[in-house]
């Protein structure tokens, strides 16, 4: 394998040394003075940015539904009750204060894939959303799991505090930065495909029920 | 003459004949006319909406090139980072050396099945035969993939391969591959039965490959962007997952991805953002594959970036947008051009890939009308690249004896020492409107005109050359504004 590397990593310099000059600065100065002119930051106000999120998410098709602080567990109870699922997986890390009384939540980390495939479905929290693109990202660890469990059972319900909402993309790599390498999943609505007919149609693969409940609360935030 | 090779070594007609025949096909015409319509306008509604789309663009554009211009660097930055958390790194100069480091990675596990997201990578390089040679089944789980396998077709667009499909032909394929006669035609019904269809493979077979979307140098990190969570299922279920990616895809940063995210999902699908996007960095500990495998594909990259102005072909992230733009891909289909790589794209980089060896007519499958480079969101110039590509294999025709003395070259040749000097140009023209004569229809059009040039008016008449040229008019108004000056003086003296 190494004469491969070796060969390649000549053909590369080689074509540089073949082109003028002008493109071999320095790749730190080079890159540093791209520039990016795109809208970085947000600015919308709380209850604006959090609007944005909800009817994003609502074109994808997703569930949304909001509660206050104390009221997590009962909003809880009323979305899986609707949804008549009672047989649930969740992961570490999750608070207990979140999980209401009548169902089961069974702690999924160690949980091989097949045997996840028996549950109703998932219960996570997040890292952080994207108002902008009505995105959630996960990233593996407490109160999120390893990203097999929010893969194989056939409904999500995620709990996103509405601090953890970020306007735009950039605002999310921002924050996302410090924790690069972890497993990271982003995910827009429920799992679907554009293959037939370039028309998104919802579930394939991944949950094909998604609810978002949205934690807010109104004399603290907005 | 006619036919080509592609770079999988089958065989093929050049784009003209094989266009031909596949305007015929009406069924098809109808569907890629709808498919494209859809995805036309789903994107320009959510371009639209971006107020710094086009600053998006250039920043998109200026990473890319940073990428390519210190690929040696950020090469070797990725496989260091990647290596150090717990990845494996191997090179591949060509295609036969990615397929035999990923047939060795899989029989290292006594594996007979794999399963695949889907790569337009690992279609350029025919991995699926090469591990079927050696009894090695790869199945495929996207869906318009699993469509394409199932259906003994190939690919017609790089996001939406089975593009040239209407749901009830998809839905003959699955009744028949899938044994359910029963199945309805409903998109859901395809989906659901494509879900259970793959769902056991999913959990069983343990070793996954992959394309990638994003390198990133910094972190060691790979970025996967699909839609139906397939991409998912393979990423992190199996034991072992082997990742095959051209040397072009990596970008400097982390946060680089703040812009293609934004304007990959946008371009390719017409969404603000697609379902699932995967970020993994090496091995993590009780979350995926604990063994992690990237293999680096040249397979003729390094040589298009000597190109000072063909290079800004690898700045590509295949988003499929030129193909749905292009008016030639939307008449013909991606077949057409006989290319993993349809379309204005697949016009420009599958040429490069193979040196011109079997590919020769595709720069030539474009009416440069600008479409393709409106839409590109890294503003790849592929006019520019598409006329630069024709003056490659045009120099290169006339390096060969046949070329020299070939009508193409002898007819330019004597066009180029008419147009440069005005007495001969107006001896042609005095020829010419003799010589065109006999073919001037009594329309007062030239409807056919004979030999080579028959195709020219294949499709439209000619307007015979006047009586009169514009310089002799010009000589003419001269000589008559001059008499008139000379009168008018004269009248008032």
């Amino acid at each position: 394998m190494e004469p491969a590397r070796q060969a390649i990593l000549e053909r590369i310099r080689s074509a540089h040394a073949l082109r003028s000059a002008t493109g071999r600065h320095d790749s730190g100065a080079s890159y540093d003075a791209i520039s990016r002119a795109y809208q970085r930051a947000g600015s919308l106000q709380n209850t604006e940015r959090v609007e944005l999120f909800e009817h994003r998410l609502k074109e994808y098709d997703a569930g949304v539904h909001s509660a206050s602080t104390e009221k997590i567990a009962d909003a809880v109870k009323e979305i899986l009750a609707n949804r008549g699922r009672r047989n649930m997986v969740a992961p570490s890390g999750l608070p207990a204060a979140w999980l209401p009384e009548g169902f089961t939540f069974t702690l999924g980390d160690g949980i091989t894939a097949n045997d996840l495939d028996h549950f109703d479905g998932v219960l996570t929290g997040c890292t952080l959303a994207i108002a902008l693109t009505g995105s959630i990202v996960l990233q593996s660890g407490a109160g999120q799991g390893p990203r097999r469990l929010s893969l194989i059972p056939d409904y999500h319900l995620c709990v996103v505090l509405a601090e953890q909402i970020v306007e735009t993309v950039s605002e999310a790599f921002d924050r996302l930065g410090p924790t690069a390498t972890l497993p990271t999943t982003f995910i827009s609505g429920p799992s679907a495909t554009a293959d037939i007919e370039m028309t998104r149609i919802k579930g394939v693969h991944g949950p094909r029920f998604l609810d978002v409940l949205i934690v807010q609360d109104k004399n603290r935030i907005g | 003459m006619n036919t080509e090779k592609n770079f999988r070594g089958q065989r093929h007609p050049d784009f003209p004949v094989a266009a031909k025949e596949l305007l015929q096909d009406v069924q098809l015409r109808q569907n890629v006319r709808h498919a494209t319509d859809v995805i036309t306008a789903k994107r320009a509604h959510v371009v639209d909406e971006m107020q710094d789309w086009q600053t998006l663009r250039d920043a998109g554009s200026a990473v890319r090139q940073n990428a390519l211009d210190h690929l040696d660097r950020y090469l070797t930055q990725f496989e260091e980072a990647c290596i150090r958390a717990g990845g494996q790194v191997h090179w591949a100069i060509d295609a036969a050396e990615a397929n035999r480091i990923a047939i060795e990675l899989v029989q290292a596990h006594a594996a007979k099945e794999v399963i695949k997201i889907k790569s337009m990578t690992t279609e350029e390089i025919g991995l699926n035969d090469a591990l079927a040679q050696v009894g090695i089944h790869a199945h495929e789980t996207d869906l318009a993939e699993l469509i394409i396998q199932l259906g003994k077709d190939k690919p017609s667009h790089i996001v939406a391969p089975a593009l040239h499909k209407n749901r009830q032909q998809v839905r003959a394929i699955f009744q028949r591959e899938m044994e359910l006669p029963e199945l309805g035609d409903r998109p859901e019904d395809l989906t659901e039965a494509a879900r259970v269809f793959l769902r056991e493979k999913f959990l069983r077979i343990p070793v996954a490959i992959s394309g990638a979307n994003f390198l990133v140098a910094e972190t060691g990190g790979v970025c996967i962007v699909e839609s139906e969570g397939n991409g998912r299922m393979c990423l992190t279920l199996p034991r072992v997952l082997i990742a095959i990616a051209g040397i072009e895809k990596v970008i400097p940063k982390f946060r680089d991805l703040e812009v293609f995210l934004q304007t990959l999902p946008r371009s390719a699908t017409g969404e603000r953002m697609n379902p699932y996007n995967s970020l993994w960095t090496g091995v993590y500990p009780g979350d995926g594959p604990q063994e992690f495998h990237v293999i680096l594909l040249d397979n003729g990259r390094s040589e298009i970036l000597g190109d000072a102005e063909a290079r800004q072909t690898l700045k590509c992230i295949r988003c499929g947008a030129c193909q749905n733009a292009c008016p030639v891909y939307r008449q013909t289909g991606g077949h057409a051009y006989g290319s993993v790589y349809a379309g204005p794209i697949g016009a420009i980089l599958t040429p490069q890939l193979d040196r011109f060896r079997q590919s020769a007519s595709l720069p030539y499958a474009s009416s440069l009308c600008g479409a393709c480079y409106e839409v590109c969101p890294v503003k790849i110039n592929i006019p520019e690249v598409l006329i630069h590509l024709r003056g490659q294999i045009v120099r290169e025709e006339q390096e060969t004896f046949a070329g020299k003395i070939g009508p193409w070259n002898v007819g330019m040749q004597i066009a180029a020492s008419l147009f440069a000097s005005g007495d001969r140009l107006a001896l042609a023209q005095y020829l010419g409107r003799i010589g065109q004569k006999p073919f001037v229809a009594s329309s007062g059009f030239i409807e056919h005109l004979p030999f080579q040039l028959g195709g020219w008016t294949q499709t439209r008449d000619l307007a015979p050359l006047p009586a009169q040229s514009f310089r002799q008019w010009w000589a003419q108004r001269e000589k008559t504004a001059e008499n008139s000056t000379h009168t008018k003086a004269g009248g008032q003296s």
